[in-house]
């Protein structure tokens, strides 16, 4: 299970470099170690998706690569950017790595289009008519232009979520770094969401993505990591990873999802 | 009516009579209970002891505009000759009294930027610069000794002029200083925190009164002898230091109600900290904040009338001012009932105004 091995031989578009690098990584939330040790190297174009139980720290690894949560030790690399208490350093990343939430975290006081064009006005500087255009771009993209001048609490959750996911593109991200993204959805949601996500790794695009949808793993993925209690325990392809899976936590942990 | 979705077999009934109309509603709203129907009753009662003596005083037995005080007195009624005699006193205290159109016009200018500041559409860089302009205006007609004014000394100003002054000067330079108090407090920065917290309970701890009594006989001690700071502007600072501590609470409320995923959205998408708070944050916890701060708004207003115990001769301090005047002693009502309405007619046009903002910014929002 070297590195070599674990990048696919399923990718379409030629590896153009490392994007994301974490080394020895640890993190605490105060005496609760709750990252021990993690190592993990991204490529430009890699689709990576992440599993394991509740509480095992996805959501935190992820945050942690957009500083979201600071880490305590170790690297992390992100597009060639050191991730440390240097501001500046911070928002270079952010503007680089789109992210996508759980619970969506639309901004409900602006419209859908304002939510897209708020960033590229403000933090890329784009004039307001060359936001939007581009903001109708994706919002197309995802399927939900003639929604634009809705407010988010008037759409359903698989329609916020695709916004949020324009939202997110209409920055141009470098990497894309999904938490969970339809396990807040309603079952008859979840596809929409998913196909958009489908759509995107077709396109190239280099995804994180913390999900339980095995189904999108195994069609989509590059390459599964499994994590347990705050380590990367296991990392395949989906093939290899849902076929044989190499450690017991892993055969415990599919058994139980791939069983319920 | 006639568009009736219901289609199936039972025909629409009217609901039954005894629970509609005006003997319904009597019922359930007035006397649906022994004790509701007690208290309804006893409360009429009082009404009809209160209300005709009130309105033969106010209205069938006041004196026309134009009695002498002694046929006021002899009559009973409400005397509005009082009012009109000393109106232009009660509005614009003693400033030179051919002089008066200029504190009539500082009114109108404060209104009319009071007017335009409500209305959303008009939220744009420009108002900033028409409140500096406005503001400029105010300074020069009410000092003057400029542009062919006289100079009139501060001291003489009084009235609503001063009222309006002090509150709306007051209010907005507390406002954006309450808005970095309430962020200062909510900083990961412990020494900001620190400040910010330190001030707001200091001054949260001590009355105004006594906050103007300091700004009136402490602060000249630790100027340094020959520095006099304005008695006016030593008043202004302590309104505007209390008001801003009162109103960073009731934004660190509308803070604190936003929810972690708001801030979150903000910064993943590179936003930095003011842009996240101009953007995002603020706009969505000053809507939720509008209860209490217009609560703080009225109450601040009003409070602009302790400024009497200072020696400052505000709305309220030139009508008792106007009562001293020995031959209208003792038209106590008529002057605090004239006063009375003056502040409601603000305060109440403030409470209506935050209404309509609220419904505007919840319309289409949330769910
Ligand atoms: N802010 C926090 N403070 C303390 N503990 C936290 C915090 N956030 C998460 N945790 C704990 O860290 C562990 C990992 O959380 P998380 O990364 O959200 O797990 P996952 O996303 O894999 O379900 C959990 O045990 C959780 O309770
Ligand atoms: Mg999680």
């Amino acid at each position: 299970m070297s590195m070599a091995e674990a990048v696919s031989t399923k990718r379409t578009f030629p590896a153009g470099g490392e994007v994301i690098r974490c080394q020895d990584v640890h993190k605490w939330y105060g005496e609760f170690h709750v990252l021990r040790n993690i190592n993990l190297s991204v490529q430009k174009g890699e689709r990576i998706v992440i599993c394991g139980p509740s509480g095992s720290g996805k959501s935190t690894l992820i945050r942690c690569l957009n500083r979201l949560e600071e880490h305590q030790k170790g690297n992390i690399i992100v597009d060639g950017i050191e991730l440390t208490g240097n501001l500046k350093n911070i928002e270079l990343v952010r503007r680089e790595v789109g992210m996508v939430f759980q619970h969506f975290n639309l901004f409900p006081h602006l419209t859908v289009l304002e939510n897209c064009t708020l960033a590229p006005i403000w933090v890329r500087k784009k004039p307001k008519a060359e936001a939007e255009e581009l903001a109708m771009k994706y919002l197309k993209r995802v399927r939900i232009a003639e929604q634009a001048h809705k407010y988010p609490g008037q759409l359903s959750g698989g329609q916020q979520q695709r916004v949020a996911i324009a939202r997110s593109l209409c920055m141009n991200p470098k990497v894309m770094l999904f938490d969970e993204p339809t396990s807040a959805l309603d079952p008859e949601m979840v596809k929409e969401v998913l196909d958009v996500m489908i759509g995107l790794a077709e396109d190239g695009m280099t995804m994180l993505c913390v999900t339980h949808e095995m189904g999108f793993a195994k069609s989509v993925a590059d390459r599964v990591i499994f994590m347990d209690r705050g380590e990367i325990v296991e990392q395949n392809t989906p093939n290899e990873f849902f076929n044989s899976p190499q450690s017991d936590r892993t055969k415990l942990f599919l058994s139980q999802i791939l069983n319920h | 009516m006639t568009e009736n979705v219901h289609t199936g077999s039972i025909p629409d009934e009217r609901p039954p009579a005894n629970t509609v109309g005006p003997i319904a509603w009597l019922r359930n709203n007035l006397f649906n209970s022994w004790y509701n129907a007690l208290l309804t009753i006893l409360i009429i009662y009082g009404l009809a002891r209160a209300i005709p003596p009130l309105l033969d005083w106010l209205i069938f037995h006041a004196n026309a505009i134009g009695t002498t005080p002694q046929e006021c007195r002899a009559n009973g009624g409400a005397c509005w000759t009082f009012v009109s005699e000393k109106l232009r006193f009660i509005l614009f205290g003693t400033f030179p009294y051919e002089q008066q159109w200029r504190p009539l016009v500082t009114i109108a200018i404060i209104i009319a930027l009071v007017l335009i500041s409500c209305d959303r559409r008009f939220w744009k860089p420009w108002l900033g610069l028409a409140w500096v302009a406005g503001i400029a205006a105010v300074a020069i007609l009410m000092w003057g000794g400029v542009f062919g004014l006289s100079y009139v000394e501060n001291t003489l100003w009084g009235g609503l002029p001063l009222t309006l002054m002090l509150s709306v000067i007051g209010l907005s330079v507390a406002f954006p200083a309450s808005i970095l108090l309430a962020l200062g407090r909510r900083s990961q920065l412990p020494a900001i925190r620190v400040v910010s917290v330190t001030y707001i309970e200091l001054i949260r701890g001590v009355p105004l009164i006594s906050l103007l009594f300091m700004a009136s006989v402490m602060f000249p001690l630790f100027l340094p002898t020959g520095v006099n700071i304005d008695k006016l502007l030593r008043a202004q600072i302590a309104f505007i230091m209390f008001a801003a501590a009162y109103m960073a609470e009731a934004i660190r409320g509308g803070l604190q109600a936003i929810p972690k995923g708001q801030y979150e959205a903000a910064d993943a998408l590179g936003l930095n900290y003011w842009q996240g708070m101009r953007k995002i944050i603020l706009p969505q916890a000053l809507a939720i904040s509008i209860p209490p701060l217009v609560n703080t708004f009225i109450s601040f207003f009003k409070d602009t009338s302790l400024v009497i115990i200072i020696g400052l001769y505000d709305l309220l301090g030139t009508a008792k001012a106007a009562l001293s005047d020995p031959a209208w002693r003792g038209f106590y009502r008529e002057a605090y009932l004239f006063i009375g309405v003056i502040y409601w007619v603000f305060c109440f046009s403030m409470s209506k105004y935050s209404q309509k903002l609220e419904r505007d910014l919840r319309r289409g929002h949330r769910r």
